[in-house]
């Protein structure tokens, strides 16, 4: 079976998740691989937000806010736009793809805008293969049997 | 300890077999860390005496002579507590961690090791084999040209003698076992040991319920900045700066000045000791109430103060932070939502 990226969208309530809805309502065509979550402001996003929904299972995240100027709440794209690139580079340190997480800017009107962002960046992760958090469980097999049972197994060096 | 009877040390936890009665026993053992809880926790002064009144001791490998065995040989539950620091990195850690747990009727994870994985979790940004690489055979100071590498056990005139396993993932202690209390801080302070001592005295001698499960003992539930006692004002920056690099003003926040300081997203307890001094903090409290990753939280915090609204000029200036990943989870990469880097 082919990998179908699992993508997290988290769209602002004032300009992307309307973007969104006109996407649907417009009947425009994207890849079903974006699972949206809207919140009141691209300031909410917490870094946080990413890093879990990385952890708990989605190969990439989109965060759509409203364009530089246009906030509902003046400020909360900017505060956005400041904190994605530093959460890229600490993807980056932590050894992810920091194309696995993507910031645009969809306002209400811009249905055709969301679909374009969602087509491309579905490839884009598409491209990138599926993600696995390393080692997230606790890792029976390095641990359950006491070590000198375990080694008592293995054949002694000369 | 939602819905059942509050915890009560009960007295007959200091009941031995055959009716004689004796002092509560205390732990206090090392994992994979440096021995500076150890030493904040002799640290506490004239308290120890009262430390040393009150408890025997079952096992300190860094101040006394015990052996493992005769902790094996001790009834379960017989060790009324035990103040665990260390990060699990290896199968000798995991084991005594468990016998500890078995032993104990309060197990603590002491210090940011044990609760967070702190500096020794930092091997979690890489694997075991790159890091025996560069210590075996790499680091220039290193002379061994066999190539001879570490091995669990060997073959000896006498028999076969084993070592621990190291690991390939750091894990704090919260990770492998059941524990009651943390207490973090690397290592925590002393005036806070002094604290947490004198009340599990009190608790023991007086039967009091015990703190709920899970609770952090020995510091606060807010911000490393809310005990900073430097002035905030509005924090905008344009430039992120080393602290060699100047001379920092002794009343003003470090952020306003530009120097990356983890306070916003570090739990308070330790009295800003640090920042008082002009060092930013660097985040061992780990992380405060309700944070659930510390360097989410310090990405969030710090790139929120910078003043810009040009794209290009904010990645410029956030790549004055050389090492994000290493400065935000110093204290915490094990405990952090992805637990390791992936390698």
């Amino acid at each position: 079976m082919s990998f179908e990226p699992k993508i997290l969208s988290i769209l602002c309530n004032w300009c992307s998740y309307t973007g969104a809805d006109l996407a649907g309502t417009a009947r425009m065509k994207y890849p079903p691989n974006v699972i949206g979550v809207r919140v009141m402001c691209s300031g909410r996003v917490d870094p946080g937000f990413v890093l879990d929904a990385l952890r708990l299972g989605a190969d990439g995240v989109l965060v759509c806010g409203c364009h530089p100027g246009d906030c509902h709440y003046v400020e909360g794209n900017y505060k956005c736009m400041r904190r994605i690139p530093l959460l890229k580079n600490l993807l980056q340190g932590l050894g992810i793809d920091p194309n696995r997480l993507r910031l645009e800017w969809v306002s209400a009107s811009e249905g055709g805008r969301f679909q374009e962002v969602v087509t491309e960046f579905t490839e884009q992760i598409r491209a990138l293969g599926p993600f696995k958090p390393q080692e997230w469980s606790f890792n029976p097999v390095e641990t359950v049997a006491p070590h000198h049972e375990r080694i008592a197994a293995k054949a002694v060096p000369a | 300890m939602k819905g059942s009877r509050q915890r009560r040390f009960r007295h007959d936890y200091c009941i031995q077999a055959g009716g004689h009665v004796s002092k509560p026993k205390l732990a206090i053992y090392w994992a994979a860390s440096c021995g500076g809880c150890d030493i904040a926790i002799l640290d506490i002064e004239t308290k120890i005496l009262d430390v040393a009144d009150f408890f025997d001791l079952a096992l300190w490998p860094c101040a006394a002579d015990f052996k493992y065995k005769d902790v094996r040989a001790l009834p379960d539950k017989s060790i009324t507590l035990t103040l665990f620091n260390g990060a699990i990195r290896s199968s000798e850690n995991f084991e005594i961690a468990q016998l500890l747990r078995e032993k104990s009727v309060v197990l603590c994870a002491f210090g940011s090791c044990a609760s967070d994985g702190c500096i020794p979790g930092l091997a979690n940004l890489t694997t075991r084999q790159d890091i025996w690489d560069y210590v075996y055979l790499k680091s220039p100071s290193v002379d061994n040209p066999q190539g001879i590498m570490p091995q669990t056990l060997c073959q000896v005139p006498e028999g076969v003698i084993t070592i621990p396993e190291m690991w390939n993932t750091v894990r704090p202690l919260t990770q492998v076992v059941d524990v009651d209390y943390i207490i973090p801080g690397c290592p925590p302070q002393s005036d806070k040991i002094a604290e947490v001592v004198g009340a599990v005295i009190d608790i023991l001698k007086n039967g009091k319920p015990l703190p709920p499960k899970g609770t952090v003992l020995g510091a606060g539930e807010k911000t490393c900045c809310d005990e900073c006692q430097r002035s905030k004002d509005v924090k905008k920056i344009t430039k992120f700066i080393r602290p060699f690099e100047i001379v920092p003003d002794p009343n003003l926040c470090l952020i306003e000045q530009g120097i990356v300081c983890c306070g916003p997203a570090t739990r308070s307890g330790c009295g800003a000791k640090c920042v008082s001094a002009g060092v930013p903090c660097r985040g061992c409290y780990g992380k405060p109430v309700n944070v659930r990753d510390q360097g989410a939280k310090m990405v969030s915090a710090l790139a929120s103060v910078i003043e810009s609204k040009d794209p290009k000029e904010i990645e410029n200036i956030i790549a004055a932070i050389p090492d994000p990943v290493g400065t935000f989870y110093r204290f915490s990469l094990p405990e952090s939502m992805l637990r390791r880097a992936q390698v």
